[in-house]
């Protein structure tokens, strides 16, 4: 159930994007376009674009010019927080995570469920938030035993996987991850890459970016290669091989 | 076709040997076996030197109590400020400022209205006037971006002086039966500044650990970043803590001027370390994002046992400042020893 049909209307379609930084031309008119269940891998030199590319579909910057459509509407963001709210959430690097509280807390964070006690007091529902961690992190086939220990206990794959079900929780249809496996050990890497594979299944849209081929290889549908602002090449994942996507990278 | 999907079990890294548990256990609760062990120390040099108990008197157990308030309050405030990752350096003198501006505006409408709704006003002012430099601070450090040291230290220069002049460089002293009732009078056989303080502290343990504003200024303390991409509004948030110190301070003052019927420029001076002191002992950490408001109240409670049980048995006041800097540094080591076992990153 990999193949992608083309003929699917994409969730994202960004036409033509570009955006400039004083002199510098970080994106020079990019397309890209993804689809329900659908893995996209962004790859390119430092400082090709991708991750300015990911920020102006999460409404980080705002483009110069061309336009992003979301189901077909055109669409601009003008914060994170108003793209968060149409479904696209974007997972950090470095995670974006409240160390010292426990999962549910940060599932939550900033949007906490809360009860009344005593009929009239008005407190943080923690055992609304615990189970709906459990029931999230189980979806991603992690399945949590201490649902008060704080997430800075948990190791840095697991982490990713939280920062990933808080996503999920919120009804993220499309995920953008910058490199979210730079920072990790091997088997954490495959974790995470496990982890994309799961959104795939659950029919949510993934980009992500990567300059391990291996991962790329792993788990895209397509890979799309910029270049110095441009996009270098675009192939699905069984018609390319290592070589020709580090030809397209280095601009061969 | 996915190669591994086994189940995996998300299990929190713990402090492997009992023994770190054990260190983990004794940092979590070190202001409570602190107040434990000055206790028991008390009562032995007590019951050797003098035959008396120290704990079970009613009478010292009083003034330990009423010697608390005060610090205690300030701490409070200071609590959520640590624990969001900022410091406040100007409660000591926003409580006097607040002492002296009660006293002062008692007095006035003492001459136009009956002692009660005089009390309410002086009250009233005492609090509000406290809320200006605190705005003050909130809006340095969240709009200006100064650093809370700073911001908070020129503040501690500006409430000193104003309550300095506007006391005009002496104590100002109460004439209103009620304000002194409240400083001295009994509710039930308590006195009546501690049952207000005790209030104050379950008011502050729900607003940190049962509301958002709490759970936001433990997130911020944690991650900056975090809270910011979780759309809290991070200088909004920081403005109300700074306030909410400030207040607390304002109702020490307030609370100062019942219990002497004077209000008195110098009236905090010397507890803005003894609040932060009762912050670290009660098991915040400086580095930001812990800490309890039960901490904090056994932080004080140490304190407050330091400082009277060493005039009780008669060792040189100067002392107090030895045993409160030793606590102290016991703690930030004991904190450090936290996270390092602790896996806090
Ligand atoms: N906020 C900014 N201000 C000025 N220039 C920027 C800014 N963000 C990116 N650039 C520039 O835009 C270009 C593209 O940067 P971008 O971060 O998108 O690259 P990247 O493909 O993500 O690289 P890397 O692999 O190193 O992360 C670079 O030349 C970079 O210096
Ligand atoms: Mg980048």
């Amino acid at each position: 159930m990999s193949a992608v049909s083309a003929s699917s209307q994409p969730i994202l379609d960004v036409r033509s994007v570009s955006k400039r930084f004083g002199g510098v031309e970080a994106l020079k008119g990019v397309s890209l376009q993804l689809h329900p269940g659908e893995v996209v891998a962004l790859a390119g030199d430092n400082g090709a674009g991708k991750s300015t590319l990911t920020k102006m579909i999460s409404g980080v910057y705002a483009a110069d010019g061309g336009e992003i459509r979301l189901d077909g509407k055109p669409v601009s963001f003008a914060t994170p927080e108003a793209a968060r709210r149409e479904g696209i959430e974007t997972i950090y690097q470095d995670l974006a995570l409240a160390d010292n509280l426990s999962i549910g807390a940060n599932i939550f964070l900033g949007r906490e469920p809360m009860r009344r006690a005593f009929g009239f007091l008005p407190v943080l529902d923690r055992r609304a938030m615990a189970v709906a961690a459990k029931e999230t992190m189980a979806t991603l086939d992690f399945h949590v035993d201490r649902l008060d220990a704080p997430v800075g206990r948990f190791s840095g794959g697991q982490r990713q996987a939280v920062a990933i079900g808080r996503a999920i929780y919120w009804n993220a249809r499309v995920i953008l991850m910058d490199e979210p496996t730079a920072a990790l050990g091997v088997p954490e890497q495959r974790k995470v890459i496990s982890l994309i594979k799961m959104l795939k299944d659950q029919g949510r849209g993934v980009i992500f970016i990567s300059h391990n081929l291996q991962d790329i290889f792993a788990v895209s549908d397509r890979i799309i290669v910029l270049l110095r602002g441009s996009l270098a090449g675009e192939r699905r994942i069984q018609d390319t091989n290592h070589d020709e996507v580090v030809k397209l990278m280095i601009g061969g | 076709m996915v190669a591994q999907m086994s189940s995996k079990v998300l299990v929190p890294r713990k402090p492997g040997t009992p023994a770190k548990r054990w260190i983990l256990w004794v940092a979590a609760m070190r202001a409570w076996l602190f107040l434990a062990l000055l206790l028991i120390v008390f009562e032995i040099w007590s019951r050797l030197s003098y035959g008396t108990t120290f704990v079970l008197s009613s009478y010292n157990a009083q003034s330990i109590t009423i010697f608390a308030v005060a610090p205690l309050l300030l701490a409070l405030g200071e609590t959520f400020v640590i624990i969001a990752g900022g410091i406040d350096l100007s409660v000591g003198f926003i409580m006097g400022l607040s002492a002296v501006i009660a006293a002062l505006v008692t007095n006035k409408a003492g001459a136009v209205l009956p002692p009660f709704p005089a009390m309410l006003a002086g009250i009233a002012a005492g609090l509000g006037v406290s809320l200006v430099p605190g705005a003050v601070n909130g809006w340095l450090i969240s709009k200006l971006k100064v650093p809370p040291f700073i911001g908070t230290l020129g503040m501690f220069g500006v409430a000193r002086g104003a309550a300095f002049i506007l006391a005009s460089g002496t104590t100002v002293p109460v004439s209103n039966s009620w304000f002194a009732a409240l400083g001295n009078g009994r509710f039930l056989g308590f006195p009546v500044i501690v049952i207000i303080a005790a209030l104050f502290v379950l008011v502050m343990h729900y607003l940190l650990g049962q509301t958002r504003f709490g759970q936001h200024t433990y997130a911020l303390g944690a991650s900056e970043q975090a809270a910011v991409r979780a759309g809290i509004g991070v200088g909004r948030h920081t403005r109300k803590l700074y306030l909410l110190s400030a207040l607390c301070a304002g109702l020490g003052g307030v609370l100062y001027t019942a219990r002497f019927t004077a209000g008195a420029a110098q009236a905090g001076e010397p507890l803005l370390l003894d609040s932060i002191a009762a912050v670290v002992i009660g098991g915040a950490s400086l580095f930001g994002g812990s800490g309890t408001i039960l901490g904090t109240v056994a932080g004080s409670l140490v304190i407050a046992v330091i400082q009277y049980g060493l005039v009780f048995i008669d060792v040189e006041p100067f002392w107090q400042f030895v045993a409160v800097g030793i606590v102290i540094i016991i703690s930030v080591l004991v904190d450090q020893t936290q996270r390092k076992f602790g896996g806090d990153r």
